[in-house]
Parts: C-alpha cells; structure tokens; sequence
C-alpha cells in the first residue's frame, strides 16, 4: 500500500499579515464599531462608544445585514477604508 | 478507444496474450503467420522468446486491453481496428487469410487481461494516472502510523479516517462523470472553491464507495447554497448539522437504509455521505468546533445525519415529489436540523388523534414559547403511516390539519406567559400565531415495520436570515 497520502484540506497557507502597532493614545483614532445584528449588541455598542468619544476618539458605526452570513465585502472594504482601528460586538 | 499519452505501437498487426489463458495457448501456433508482435502479460517466454513481455502492464493499461487474446490493426502509430477472444470470421477478416485457423473451433471467449483484474487495476490506475490528481502529497516516515497522522493533522472528526491513497481516490473518482478539477462549490467558513478530487480525497476517508460519490456532490452543493447557509449552521450556538433526506430509485440501488433503524448506525451509505459532506465543512472550508463552529452542546448527527425515505410502500407522496420533483429523479434535501426526538401513540387508530399527538409534541419543539421561528422534519413511521392511509389522508391532508392544530392563543406566547421568560412582546397578547410558518414542516416516511413511532427533527432559524431546505437532483 501507497505511503502516500493526498491532502485533503484546502491547502490554504494562511496569508501572514503584520499586525498594525499598537496605538499609544485613542485621541485621535477613527474607531469603526461593528454590530452583528444580534439582539443587545447595540447596548454593549453604545457604552463603548461614549467611552471611546470621551478618551478623545472619532466614532463611525456600521452594522452587518445578519450576524448568521459573513460581512458582505462592500461593508468589509468600507471599514477598511474608512477607520484606524474596528471594533466587532458579540451579543446575548 | 486509445488512451492519451499511450506508448506507441508498431504499425501493423499486435496481439496480446498471457500463458494463464486457454484460448491464447490455442490460438499460439497462428500467431507467427501475421503478427508483427506479440505482447504477453505473464510468461515472457510465451509463446516465443521473441514476444514482448508487458512487465507493467502499460502497454495493456493504455491500449485499454479488457479480454486476451486481442488482436490489434495499427496504422500510422493509431489504432483502426481490434478483436477479442478467438471468433474465426473475425480472425480471418482482420489477418486477411483465409485458412487461418481452419481446424480450430469458430468460436472460444477469452480470458481477463491483467490490466483489468481486481487486484491490480488500482494500482496500475494511480501509476498510470495518478499524475492526473492535484492534490498536495504528504509522504509518510517509514515508522509513521497513517491513521495517527491523520488525527495529528485535524483531518478527522473525531472517529478513524480511511487513509486517502492514490489508489483509493483515483477509485472513488470512477464514481463519477465529473472531471477531478471542476469546481463543486465554495465552502464557508473560509470561502474555499472544492473541486471533484477534494471531495473524492473526502469521501475516501468518510468511508465512500464510489457510487455514493454523487450524492456526496449533490449534497454539497446543497448545504454550500446562500440558502442552506451552512455558515450560519456552523457558526451558531444551536445543535444544529445538515441532516441530509435522500429521494429515488438509486437509495435503493447505492443500498441505502430506509427502514429499521434508518437514523441510527449500521448501514454505509447513510453514514459515509453524511460523514464524506461533514469532513469536506471541516478540512475545506475550515469549520470546526472551537473556531467557526460555536455550538454550545452539538448532537451526534454531526458527524453524519444522512437517510433515505421508505418510498416503496409509502401512502404518502414522497418529501422530493413534494418539492416539484418527479419519483424517477435522484434527490438530496439538506435541513439544517438537531438530532431526531421520538414521538410515541402506541393507541392511537385514527387520523385525527395521530394529528393530535403529532400537534401536541411539535408545539414544544425547541420551546414551547417560541413560534414561527424554526422548521421542522416529521419522520411518518410505517405504523403511523398506516394510520393515515386507513382514514384517507394524504400528505397535504395531514399538514393542513396539523397547522390547524397549531394556531396558538398570544396570551400563552408573550413573555412570562406560563412563568417562561422567553416569548413574543405584549401587545401581541390578542393575537393568534402559527406555531410554524405554512412552508415549515417537512414530511418524510422512514423506519421499521414494527412499532407506532414517529420522530420530529427540529430546525434552527428559518428564511432568509437563517436556513431553507434545499433540494439538489444527484447527477452522475
């Protein structure tokens, strides 16, 4: 019998990608903070917002269709474009 | 037909023979009046020294050689004309001489060439064609336990895995008309387009034969549907897995279970496609417990939840029938669904009370407080079914009764109703809801002869922001 097997993952290397430095200060950042469309993220998401706009951060909001697909690329791309740093809220 | 890349033969006529052939010892004495060659597949001294001895079989292999003797006509390098076993006229015809075998029998079969036999044929298909499969290698150390790299390497489930060796997915591959390298789907979580060969490599190590390979296909299509949403059924904290129905003659012929104990163990087909559909999520499309599978408890039918309906002696019309498919198509449904819950009217002897029963459990399904949120398979026992039958009913009777027996009052649905958190908000108090919506409940007869049962298989969120059924016809 063969000693070799075939494999059977998808042979993805996982593209290596430098995490951005830490940043010293939140004055300054534009903090995207993206709701999953579960129930409640929106009330964990309005603290952090306050806390973030009081430690001198700009805060922009998005919000994805259904927290049961992945972030539609449009909306991905546009937090990209757009924020310094993203937050994503869980819920429940 | 010639295979490509074949070696070449010589221009005129070639014969192939082997010693282990009664018919290729009587045709020997002929051979020297035509044959510009003589390939023999076992002995290289028959039935002269001066034959060729087709040590590898690759002459045979990809001259596509099934009988011995066969006689070949080669023009220019190609092949224009071939007859197998001993047939005189034939013979004659093909060598142009007349005499030719004059006192031999007009007729005597040949024999198996080597290239076909069963314990061959898979090896010389992985050294003949094994470079016709893509995947990524991994070679084993000498002292290496196959089955413990396989688990050290997070391509199992939990359970052994059969080793994917050449030879064994180049044999699954027959299972199919599709190309290794067409692309079957793109698998969530990770997004991954999953051809052919993947979920050969799959199915081999579920436990596949070759003929279950197209419905492993089809059931993949299925689950990697935008309706299916197997992100979402991966991703949730609900118990929830592709539970797979499968419709048409071919569950029968592939030998699948229907009957006794068709949800449980013991019967390979269901439990390799549902397993091969499961290891593809895993190993392609990355979903595993711990990561993107968040699921709080799980249930067993994540490993495998596969089975066909009982359609042969059903009063019902079938689950595929139901959703626009004709009785002679080769179907898979996918739901998204738990583990099967048993539903038990030992008593009952008419339609109506069976509707009752059938009602009454299918209100609690996931609570009691919760409406129009989730689907559901109703499993028909053969008993149960009977039942039915006996009063008339058929399957549209029995889901317009049973959804009129599920209209709930508001007043028991709203939060806190009946001391239960969990509930519709207040001002839908006067209203009455639908336990499911109209679409909702999925029939199916399945089970053993013996024993006034049925099951209900719950689902997880439906529509459009959860997970619809959906129906794919298995093609070969």
């Amino acid at each position: 019998m063969s000693r070799t097997l075939l494999d059977p993952s998808s042979e993805r290397t996982a593209p290596h990608r430098e995490r951005l430095a830490r940043p010293t200060q939140l004055s300054g950042q534009v903090v995207g903070l993206l709701d999953i469309s579960k129930p409640r993220g929106d009330v964990y998401l309005d603290r952090l917002e306050e806390l973030l706009v009081a430690a001198g951060a700009k805060v922009l909001r998005y919000k994805k269709p259904t927290f049961t697909k992945p972030a539609p690329v449009d909306l991905r791309h546009e937090i990209a474009t757009q924020c310094t740093l993203v937050i994503e809220a869980l819920a429940d | 037909m010639t295979l490509p890349n074949a070696p070449t033969l010589p221009d005129g006529l070639v014969v192939v023979v082997k010693r282990d052939c009664e018919t290729c010892r009587m045709v020997a004495p002929l051979l020297p009046q035509f044959a510009r060659v003589v390939y023999t597949q076992d002995d290289p001294g028959f039935p002269t020294t001066e034959a060729v001895h087709d040590s590898d079989l690759a002459i045979s292999w990809h001259h596509d050689i099934e009988t011995v003797p066969t006689v070949l006509r080669v023009a220019n390098g190609v092949e224009v004309e071939r007859t197998v076993g001993w047939v005189r006229d034939q013979w004659v015809a093909i060598t142009g001489i007349e005499s030719l075998g004059a006192d031999l029998p007009p007729f005597r079969p040949g024999c198996g060439s080597l290239s076909v036999d069963p314990d061959r044929v898979d090896r010389l298909r992985a050294l003949f064609s094994g470079h016709a499969l893509t995947s990524r290698r991994i070679e084993l150390a000498d002292l290496e336990d196959e089955m413990e790299l396989l688990f050290e390497r997070g391509f199992t489930d939990g359970l052994p895995v059969v080793p994917p060796t050449e030879e064994r997915v180049l044999r699954m591959l027959q299972g199919t008309t599709r190309a290794p390298d067409d692309v079957v789907a793109v698998v969530a979580p990770d997004l991954v387009e999953v051809t052919v060969e993947k979920v050969a490599i799959n199915a081999v190590m579920a436990g596949c034969k070759p003929e279950y390979l197209p419905w492993v296909l089809a059931a993949l299509e299925a689950v990697c549907t935008d309706a299916f949403n197997i992100h979402g059924v991966l991703a949730t904290t609900m118990p929830v897995g592709p539970v797979i129905v499968c419709n048409g003659p071919g569950t029968r012929a592939i030998g699948m279970n229907s009957e006794g104990n068709a949800l449980g163990q013991g019967n390979r087909a269901n439990l390799t496609i549902g397993r091969a559909v499961q290891l593809i999520v895993r190993n392609v499309g990355g979903g595993r417990p711990g990561e993107v599978d968040r699921a709080t408890h799980g249930n067993p039918g994540k490993i495998s939840f596969c089975f066909a309906e009982r359609e042969h002696d059903s009063p019902l019309t079938s689950l595929a029938v139901s959703r626009g498919f004709q009785p002679t198509q080769n179907t898979v449904t996918v739901f998204a669904g738990e583990g099967p819950r048993c539903i038990v009217d030992q008593k009952v002897r008419t339609a109506p009370e069976l509707a009752n029963v059938f009602a009454a459990c299918l209100r609690t399904l996931h609570s009691p407080k919760l409406v129009l949120a989730f689907d559901a398979i109703l499993v028909i026992g053969p008993e149960h079914a009977h039942v039915l039958a006996a009063d008339g009913w058929s399957r549209e009777r029995l889901l317009e009764e049973l959804h009129a027996r599920l209209q709930v009052p508001g007043s028991e649905l709203v939060h806190g109703a009946l001391g239960i958190a969990d509930g519709v908000p207040a001002h839908l108090r006067d209203v009455t809801l639908p336990k499911f919506r109209p679409d909702g409940i999925l029939v199916v007869h399945a089970g053993g002869g013996a024993g006034l049962f049925s099951a209900m298989i719950g689902g997880w969120a439906n529509g459009e922001m959860g997970s619809q059924p959906v129906t794919k016809e298995v093609l070969p």
